[in-house]
């Protein structure tokens, strides 16, 4: 039985349509990320699911059951969202009690309970605070020990990591995935960070316009993007993208970059004659020696050292700008003419009319004749 | 702001001085006033030096007053309690129904809400005459007129927009997010309304209530035209003031004074939770 059924769900506020179809199934138990830029519809999603918010059109299914017409105070779900929401003239205590005292429990329950998230979440020491006594990232934590606190079956998490500073949110990302599976519910959670995604997800949803552009794991979404749109949002420094027109010769497929013959997959000789966009993962690219074959002039413009890797901005004879990403610590020029090789071979290849991406045809025969 | 000069910090007390002479010395003057005779107050020139006496406010509370016309009864006392029922009956109605109304107003956007909304506040646009000239008549046919339940229900004309606009306001202003935070927890809707809507938007609401108060409390054309004498709250009894054989200025001093308190005690008490609903900033966040 699934945790979660969406079916063709259809959102308007006033005239501009927010969520359009949207169709989505999320197992017991899985951890789905929407991901996608603001105003993709993520959170208007979660508030149709949580109940606060009324679907146009559409089912939203909650273990099976039709949710039309049911409160939400009576779906069982916990919800944090992205401002926190913590009720201010409560304290961190009150705050994270008021799901358990919604459901009747004995004050003694509710404060075991309080007592067993706030120490999962390194807050009992802060418990008699009011929220604007607390620091950020408590606020976040109590925030999430409110949705946690009455263990329910669906947690619902609107970007709680988006107001936190770099060193808690990096900390968290290694936390969450650990909690959420120590707490076993079924978990939708949104955010705008691809790391975050790529950390938390069984899946991961990408969502443009009040729609879902792809589903599938995070390895897919990363390696096969479905579109140009979702490649560059995935990936920091962001995805290279060069404007090519594939050709074919006796030796398969190829695209030009520099006036040098850039093989790619076999498999996308159907691409041959459109126009398209060669995407190229900065790590993708290395500096080389000018003498090696398929090596491609440019001219350093700036390097950037990121802690962990250095990226550096190059331009092409034509002008290009290309981003070169390399571990720190592996030597590089920093200044001058150099020379590059492209692994053109697993670049992405995309319409450039429709953004989507050029699938290498796998067809064996297809392949052959395109070889031969 | 720290680095203030100390010629800054005398032209600014000198400001504050000057304003709080401005608005304090009408009170000032009327107070000193309720403790003179009429003789003292309206000799030339006028002089702050005088034997103060209490004989106005005597008179206010037994309800004889002395003129050189002779003895005239008064009914200060009655004048002073009915403001009272009036004012606390009127805004208590205004409060019951205006906040669940402001709640709706600012939660729920339903078909004509804004026209609704918009109609009552008009109530506060029309010349009050205009209104209670007919009113008088509609009432006597259906006994309201000199009841205090129907002025207390004219007085809503008053209260009620007043409330409904402000407390309005204050509830939009708690983020929904909160709210639905609650009701996920799982709280019904009217759980919500009374314990995260009406803690929060609480300093608002006492702030609506208290200018609610003071304009019922001021009001005169109201009680003047439907009530009789014995239903009149201060404003329209202090033109008993004006008597025969003169103005009675020194009575309408104690009288002012003994009127204004009420509501001077009530705005000084509510302060602390008006200055509290603005520092309560941090609802966001």
């Amino acid at each position: 039985m699934a945790g979660v059924e969406l079916l063709d769900i259809v959102k308007r506020f006033k005239n501009e349509t927010v969520l359009e179809g949207v169709t989505l199934t999320v197992a017991e138990g899985e951890t789905l990320v929407l991901f996608g830029p603001s105003g993709a519809g993520k959170t208007v999603l979660l508030r149709l699911i949580a109940g606060v918010v009324e679907p146009d059109g559409g089912t939203v299914r909650l273990d099976g059951r039709d949710m039309r017409d049911v409160p939400p105070e009576l779906r069982n779900i916990g919800m944090a969202f992205q401002n926190f929401a913590l009720f201010p003239h409560m304290n961190a205590f009150d705050n994270i009690a008021s799901p358990l005292a919604a459901r009747r429990k004995t004050a003694e329950r509710v404060s075991e309970g309080v007592e067993r998230v706030a120490r999962l979440l390194k807050i009992d020491q802060v418990l008699t605070h009011r929220p604007r006594a607390l620091s950020n990232g408590q606020k976040q934590r109590t925030a999430l020990a409110r949705a946690l606190a009455a263990s329910p079956s669906l947690l619902l998490l609107d970007d709680p990591l988006r107001n936190v500073d770099a060193k808690l949110r990096f900390e968290m990302r290694l936390e969450l995935p650990r909690l959420l599976a120590a707490e076993g519910a079924t978990t939708l959670y949104v955010t705008q960070d691809y790391k975050e995604a790529m950390a938390l997800a069984d899946r991961i949803a990408v969502m443009f316009r009040g729609r879902i552009a792809q589903l599938g794991s995070p390895a897919e979404v990363y390696l096969s993007p479905a579109s140009l749109e979702i490649a560059r949002l995935f990936g920091d420094p962001a995805i290279n993208v060069l404007d090519v027109t594939p050709e074919q010769d006796s030796q398969g497929p190829f695209v030009r970059l520099s006036r040098l013959r850039a093989p790619i997959d076999p498999g996308l000789h159907h691409a041959v004659g459109k126009d398209c966009s060669l995407g190229l993962r900065p790590e993708a690219i290395r500096f080389v020696g000018g003498e090696t074959t398929g090596a491609i002039p440019v001219t350093i413009e700036a390097e950037t050292p990121l802690n962990e890797k250095i990226v550096t901005l190059v331009t092409t004879a034509r002008g290009r700008e290309i981003l070169v990403s390399r571990p720190s610590g592996e030597p590089g020029p920093a200044q001058g003419q150099a020379h590059i090789a492209v692994d053109s071979a697993h670049a992405l290849l995309f319409d450039r009319r429709t953004g989507l991406r050029i699938e290498p045809s796998r067809d064996d025969a297809d392949v052959r004749g395109a070889a031969a | 702001m720290e680095h203030t000069s100390t010629a800054e910090r005398i032209l600014r007390g000198i400001a504050i001085g000057a304003v709080v002479l401005f608005f304090i010395f009408p009170i000032f003057w009327i107070l000193l006033m309720s403790f003179q005779t009429n003789e003292t107050i309206l000799r030339n020139p006028p002089s702050i030096a005088f034997v103060p006496t209490i004989s106005n406010y005597v008179a206010l509370l037994t309800g004889r007053l002395e003129t050189a016309a002779g003895t005239l009864d008064i009914s200060f006392m009655q004048n002073l309690k009915n403001s009272v029922i009036l004012s606390v009956s009127s805004v208590a109605v205004a409060l019951l129904l205006g906040v669940p109304a402001a709640y709706a107003f600012a939660r729920h956007r339903f078909r004509g809400s804004e026209d609704i909304a918009f109609t009552l506040l008009s109530f506060r646009f029309a010349p009050p005459l205009l209104i209670v000239l007919p009113l008088a008549l509609y009432f006597q046919d259906v006994g309201l007129a000199d009841t205090y339940i129907g002025l207390i229900w004219v007085y809503q004309l008053i209260c009620l927009p007043l409330i409904l606009w402000i407390v309005r306001g204050y509830f939009e202003d708690i983020p929904a997010d909160v709210e639905y935070a609650y009701r996920i927890a799982g709280h019904s809707w009217f759980a919500t309304f009374r314990k995260i809507a009406l803690p929060l938007a609480g300093p608002g609401i006492a702030a609506a209530g208290l200018l609610a108060f003071i304009f019922a409390w001021n009001n005169f054309v109201f009680a003047l035209v439907l009530g009789s004498a014995d239903k009149q709250p201060v404003t329209v009894g202090a033109l008993a003031f004006v008597t025969a054989s003169g103005i009675q200025f020194g009575q309408i001093a104690a009288a002012i004074v003994l009127s204004i308190a009420p509501t001077l005690a009530l705005a000084i008490y509510a302060q602390r939770y008006l200055v509290e609903g603005l520092s309560l900033g941090a609802v966001k966040g």
